[in-house]
């Protein structure tokens, strides 16, 4: 029933990084899904606390939002009719700084890619801890951020080139 | 272009908004409680005496904290001592917040709460259980204590036992004196003892 020795009360870790494990949640998920989708991460956490080495709890946090996110995509994927767009794009039309078509392209992104980029950019997570919320290497997390960069740019060139 | 320069400067306006902690707070905790995986709930009370820590398990009020320990101490010994998974829950205190409130208010005599007494065990327990029984505006000494756990002898260990009290006030230890009438020691200190006993009619 008890945690590792120095575990913290799991409420300082609510505290600490839910705004993170947010962030990530809304580059990743449609904005109707988010709230579920966080609560359901931290209850995750919760039951597997006791187990927790204690070690970096944002990018373990991340880690299992990760994977929320990935079963909510999968859910998605059967039912073609639901919108596939991530917050990022479907309400960010009226905020400053903000680049539509840009993050437009981030949601078209593999989801393992599309997860470097947000944890990368919105969190601004050194590659190291990217690796670790991606149960990757972080010359793997460097490498799926640099690809996910070159589509982004092709796509943009592309659109110029169009225009 | 530059795309990572994009990204970055674009990154956060696409997804930052503000969290709605004591929500999610909120609604994780029901969920837990719900799913059996909540080990400790907690809420901090107003009183007269300052603010109160409460905490309780599924079996009950396990620990009553004054103010003068940091609320992020008492938890931290409590993860040790008993579980890690704790949430702030004032939903799960709401019983105690209440019948505290009366309390203070003169409105209430005896308590009506769900105890646990996993922090305490052997002679400390059965000290406390027995001081658990002592009427509102009544008071018992030590040696009567000690003799009620049966160890007619052990006044002095009573007294270190109330003093260990995790559930004060609602378990009165404020209740027990010196056999003079002298008031004798107490963990929130001297000054609450005096405190609850003039609210009880005894000073």
């Amino acid at each position: 029933m008890s945690g590792p020795p120095t575990a913290p009360p799991f409420q300082t870790l609510i505290d600490a990084h839910s705004g993170a494990v947010a962030a990530f949640l809304r580059g990743m998920l449609p904005a109707a899904d988010v709230e579920d989708a966080l609560q359901e991460t931290m209850l995750a956490a919760l039951r597997a606390y006791p187990a927790f080495d204690g070690r970096n709890p944002r990018a373990w946090l991340l880690t299992i939002a990760r994977r929320k996110a990935i079963d909510e995509h999968r859910a998605r994927s059967r039912r073609p009719e639901a919108l596939t767009e991530p917050e990022a794009v479907a309400s960010g039309s009226d905020r400053g700084g903000y680049d539509a078509e840009l993050w437009g392209r981030v949601g078209a992104l593999p989801p393992k890619q599309r997860a470097a980029v947000v944890l990368r950019f919105a969190l601004d997570l050194r590659y190291r801890e990217v690796g670790e919320a991606l149960d990757c290497s972080e010359a793997a997390a460097r490498r799926n951020v640099h690809e996910a960069v070159r589509t982004l740019r092709a796509a943009t060139e592309a659109e110029k080139e169009e225009r | 272009m530059n795309i990572e320069n994009d990204l970055k400067s674009t990154a956060r306006a696409a997804t930052a908004a503000p969290t709605d902690l004591e929500g999610l707070s909120a609604a994780v905790g029901r969920r837990a409680a719900a799913d059996g995986i909540l080990d400790l709930a907690y809420a901090e009370i107003d009183s007269p005496l300052g603010t109160l820590l409460a905490v309780a398990t599924p079996q009950g009020l396990v620990h009553l904290g004054y103010p003068d320990r940091p609320v992020a101490d008492q938890l931290e010994l409590l993860a040790a001592r008993i579980s890690p998974r704790i949430l702030e829950s004032a939903r799960d205190l709401d019983r105690a917040r209440r019948q505290l409130d009366e309390y203070f208010a003169g409105r209430r005599r005896r308590f009506d709460l769900d105890l646990d007494w996993q922090l305490s065990a052997g002679f400390v327990r059965s000290v406390l259980e027995r001081t658990a029984a002592i009427p509102f505006g009544e008071t018992r000494t030590y040696g009567e204590m000690a003799a009620a756990a049966g160890s007619p002898r052990a006044f002095r260990a009573a007294g270190r036992a109330l003093g260990a009290n995790p559930i004060p006030i609602v378990v009165p230890c404020h209740r027990v004196l010196r056999s003079g009438g002298a008031l004798g020691g107490y963990g929130g200190g001297l000054d609450v003892k005096r405190e609850l006993l003039t609210l009880e009619g005894v000073l």
